[in-house]
């Protein structure tokens, strides 16, 4: 077991459990979008950032890959949590401001709109979640990242029809903001 | 070449090796690095081996083709033993020449050597040089003195005595210890001490471990990385074998650079022959050791440099960083205890064996020991690779050994860290070069890039270079280094373009902060300090291009116009031959205009121009 503290509550928890599972577990909220409790943790999207106050690495950490461990001292509504999570928020909605599921969270945490303008405009904001459900959940491996920095996607290998998609839904099902959209074939 | 099955065979082998050498037989280096190759290396070695055969001198004289002897802006460069004549920019027909004067008759050939940039006098031996002079080659020496592709070369001078050393004398603790004690630290960026990783690694659990030399050197402009390892690849690969009988590894890897042919070829041809001689494989030495070394080879991402995502693409993943919960010197390659080290940090360690770590750890500044390679480049005068001890100051490295900024122009600002540091400006140019006090300045030692910069080079396009540069090479998978960068190139693009608004410096401000907060590795984390820095000692010149829509250093084409001069200009006509967009019109003897619809701001007609008539504002 492992004694540490989340926003001034003590808590004893099993060992291995990730600061978010905890927080989610006990009603804390904390703002996701790549993370799923069925699925391996991948840090990338960066909304779930907390303070670590007291810790090995104190600053700002992705809690959805942060372990607990006892001493641990964490904040999740920090000034410094707040305002990079608002920053970060605005450079999603920047890119993709046509996703409800984005704007919907968005606003719960107060950012209705971006100062920022993006003429690259989609849905996609590259978490992975299809990535690791194909893989992890349907165990097809048909899509992964291809590509990097503003160029990067998810993609079937060399952009080719998947011959080994099972047209099972569950990247669709599993996506956040609605990028991926499954047609009926005749 | 006989496996060497003890120390005793190897000592043997050493003695037999450096008896053949005769120091007084006159022998003839000539820098083969990529540097020199590009400048016709490859033509000036055919033409010694033709006229060595032509005159029959095979046997007086010996013909050492080497790798990068650094001084790459006087390339071809070629030395002269036993006095160390130099000579600098030879070419292939100069060969027959220094073959009769200098090898046969002992005359100096006036025209081949070097021209000391402040006093205008010739300069006979390599060692008065300036650019040489001020240099401490710990690590860079031995490069002139053997053929990268003979190991009997790499040996004769001391090579893998450090290995026999330690297998015969030393417990992998002990080597830890030396390693601990003489303060050596990263030399690809981080500055992380090398015995603390090793100690880690050497404590953490696990059935196998792996020893990892990261060669996937990617800063623009740096290139120490890549003259080692095809100028000496045997000392790599020997401190990579020390360091894996330091925490017991049986298997090693180089992650080598897909840009990097001739470095490979040269590292490969050392596999092979430490192979041969029982430095690799089963039974080192008859020390009980087994340990071997694979090639990886990078795909030509820049973010694979990254310890987590290099190994990921060793792993045949996508080579993009994990969050660094535990450490790779715990769960690193295969999630097995790794240690990963820079090409330079392993080319110290058999340096340390040898001397000491007493020797090692008087050199250098408190916090930071030993020497650093630094790739010179820019406005500067010498460029090539130097290497001085930790603490020397910029004003030396850049003055005295680079002999000062090109064509006599005010020196403005130096770029240390690749796209991860930041500029130091003059005021801090006798600030003594460590990891300390680069990181207080607000860049950083990284692998030593150093580009030179003058009163010609625009701050905020410097800044913009390097955002563009990581927005292409981030690789995506985190919203705050992936995005912010895309937002950050576009304010910098709009101001470098006359679009700038106020508010653009407070938002680039934001982003690099949230940048620097929450990036998932180092990499993002740092992504802004060449914004950062810039800003920190040049915000007046962002003030300039966003208020007044100009670009003091004449850089940012949309905010120039070049004009014409009415009471200079002669009507000489050589700027509208010269131009190639037809933009420049006028009579014989009369004043002319540039059409500044037809104008791209090529800058030719400057150049062109002996009245100084062309105003560029």
């Amino acid at each position: 077991m492992v004694k540490f503290t989340l926003n001034d509550r003590d808590y004893e928890v099993e060992d291995g459990k990730t600061i978010l599972e905890v927080a989610l577990e006990n009603g804390v909220k904390i703002p996701t979008l790549c993370y799923h409790k069925d699925l391996t943790s991948y840090g990338a999207c960066r909304l779930c950032m907390v303070e670590i106050i007291d810790g090995a690495r104190p600053g700002l950490q992705a809690s959805c890959t942060y372990k607990v461990s006892d001493g641990l001292v964490v904040k999740t509504d920090t000034e410094r949590v707040k305002k990079t999570r608002d920053i970060v928020f605005e450079l999603l909605l920047a890119r993709c401001p046509d996703s409800e599921k984005l704007t919907k969270l968005a606003e719960e945490y107060g950012i209705t709109k971006s100062r920022i303008e993006w003429k690259d405009k989609g849905k996609c904001i590259l978490c992975g979640l299809c990535v690791r459900a194909c893989a992890e959940v349907s165990q097809r491996n048909a899509i992964n990242f291809a590509f990097r920095g503003i160029e990067r996607q998810v993609n079937t290998p060399f952009k080719r029809i998947s011959q080994i998609c099972i047209g099972c839904g569950a990247c669709a099902y599993v996506c956040p903001t609605g990028a991926i959209e499954i047609e009926e074939a005749d | 070449m006989a496996k060497l099955k003890s120390v005793k065979e190897f000592e043997k082998l050493h003695k037999q090796l450096t008896g053949k050498k005769n120091p007084k037989k006159p022998s003839i280096a000539v820098c083969a690095g990529t540097g020199c190759v590009a400048l016709g290396a490859t033509g000036v070695v055919d033409a010694f081996k033709k006229e060595i055969k032509r005159m029959k001198l095979s046997e007086k004289v010996e013909l050492l083709i080497t790798g990068c002897h650094g001084f790459c802006e006087r390339g071809v460069v070629v030395l002269l033993r036993p006095e160390g004549i130099l000579y600098q920019r030879v070419k292939p027909a100069d060969v027959p020449e220094i073959l009769e004067k200098t090898i046969l008759n002992n005359e100096i050939i006036e025209r081949l050597l070097y021209e000391d940039t402040v006093t205008g006098k010739k300069i006979v031996h390599e060692k008065d040089i300036p650019f040489y002079k001020h240099q401490d080659r710990l690590i860079f020496g031995s490069n002139n003195q053997i053929n990268p592709t003979s190991i009997d070369d790499y040996i004769s001078i001391g090579g893998y005595s450090a290995l026999a050393r330690v297998l015969s004398d030393m417990k992998p603790e002990a080597v830890v210890d030396v390693i601990n004690k003489s303060g050596l630290r990263g030399r690809g960026g981080g500055g992380f001490p090398t015995g603390k990783k090793w100690e880690y690694c050497r404590r953490a659990e696990g059935d196998i471990k792996y020893v990892i030399i990261n060669a996937d050197e990617g800063d623009p402009g740096a290139y120490m990385d890549r003259s080692i390892l095809e100028g000496n690849p045997h000392s790599v690969l020997e401190g990579l074998i020390i360091g894996a009988y330091a925490v017991e590894s049986t298997e090693g890897y180089i992650y080598v650079r897909q840009e990097y042919p001739l470095a490979l070829e040269h590292f490969t041809t050392a596999l092979d022959a430490a192979r041969k001689y029982g430095f690799l494989g089963k039974n080192i030495l008859g020390s009980g050791m087994n340990f071997d070394v694979k090639i990886a080879r990078g795909g030509g991402a820049f973010v694979c440099g990254e310890s987590t995502a290099l190994m990921a693409s060793i792993e045949g993943r996508v080579g993009e960083p994990r969050a660094k919960h535990f450490h790779t010197v715990e769960r690193g390659l295969h999630e097995s205890p790794t240690v990963l080290n820079n090409v330079e940090t392993w080319a110290n360690v058999p340096v340390i064996i040898n001397k000491g770590w007493e020797w090692f750890s008087e050199i250098g500044t408190d916090r930071s020991k030993g020497t650093k390679i630094f790739s010179l480049v820019g406005k500067v005068n010498n460029t090539g690779l130097v290497e001085v001890p930790m603490g020397t100051t910029l004003r030396q490295i850049i003055f005295d050994i680079g002999g000062g900024i090109q064509n006599n122009k005010k020196f403005k600002a130096v770029q240390t860290g690749g796209p991860s540091g930041g500029v130091v400006p003059e005021s801090l140019l006798d600030l003594p070069v460590d990891f300390e006090r680069l990181t207080e300045a607000g860049s950083m030692m990284g692998s030593g890039g150093m580009i030179v910069m003058d009163e010609n080079n625009c701050m905020v396009d410097v800044a913009k270079y390097f955002v563009d540069f990581l927005k292409d090479e981030s690789c995506g998978k985190c919203t705050p280094c992936r995005e912010g960068l895309i937002q950050m190139s576009e304010i910098l693009k709009d101001i470098t373009e006359g679009n700038g608004k106020e508010g653009d410096l407070e938002l680039l401000e934001e982003l690099s902060w949230v940048m620097t907060e929450t990036s998932l590795c180092a990499l993002g984390a740092s992504a802004a300090f060449p914004f950062l820095s810039t800003l920190r000692y040049f915000r007046d010149e962002y003030e300039v291009h966003i208020k007044e829509k100009r670009c003091p250093a004449h850089v940012c084409k949309a905010l120039i116009t070049y004009t014409i001069n009415a009471k200079k200009c002669t009507g000489c006509t050589l700027c509208a031959l010269k131009c190639p967009q037809d933009a420049i019109s006028g009579e014989k003897k009369a004043l002319h205009e540039i059409d500044q619809s037809k104008c791209i701001k090529c800058g030719i007609c400057v150049d062109a121009c002996k009245f100084d008539a062309v105003i560029v504002d």
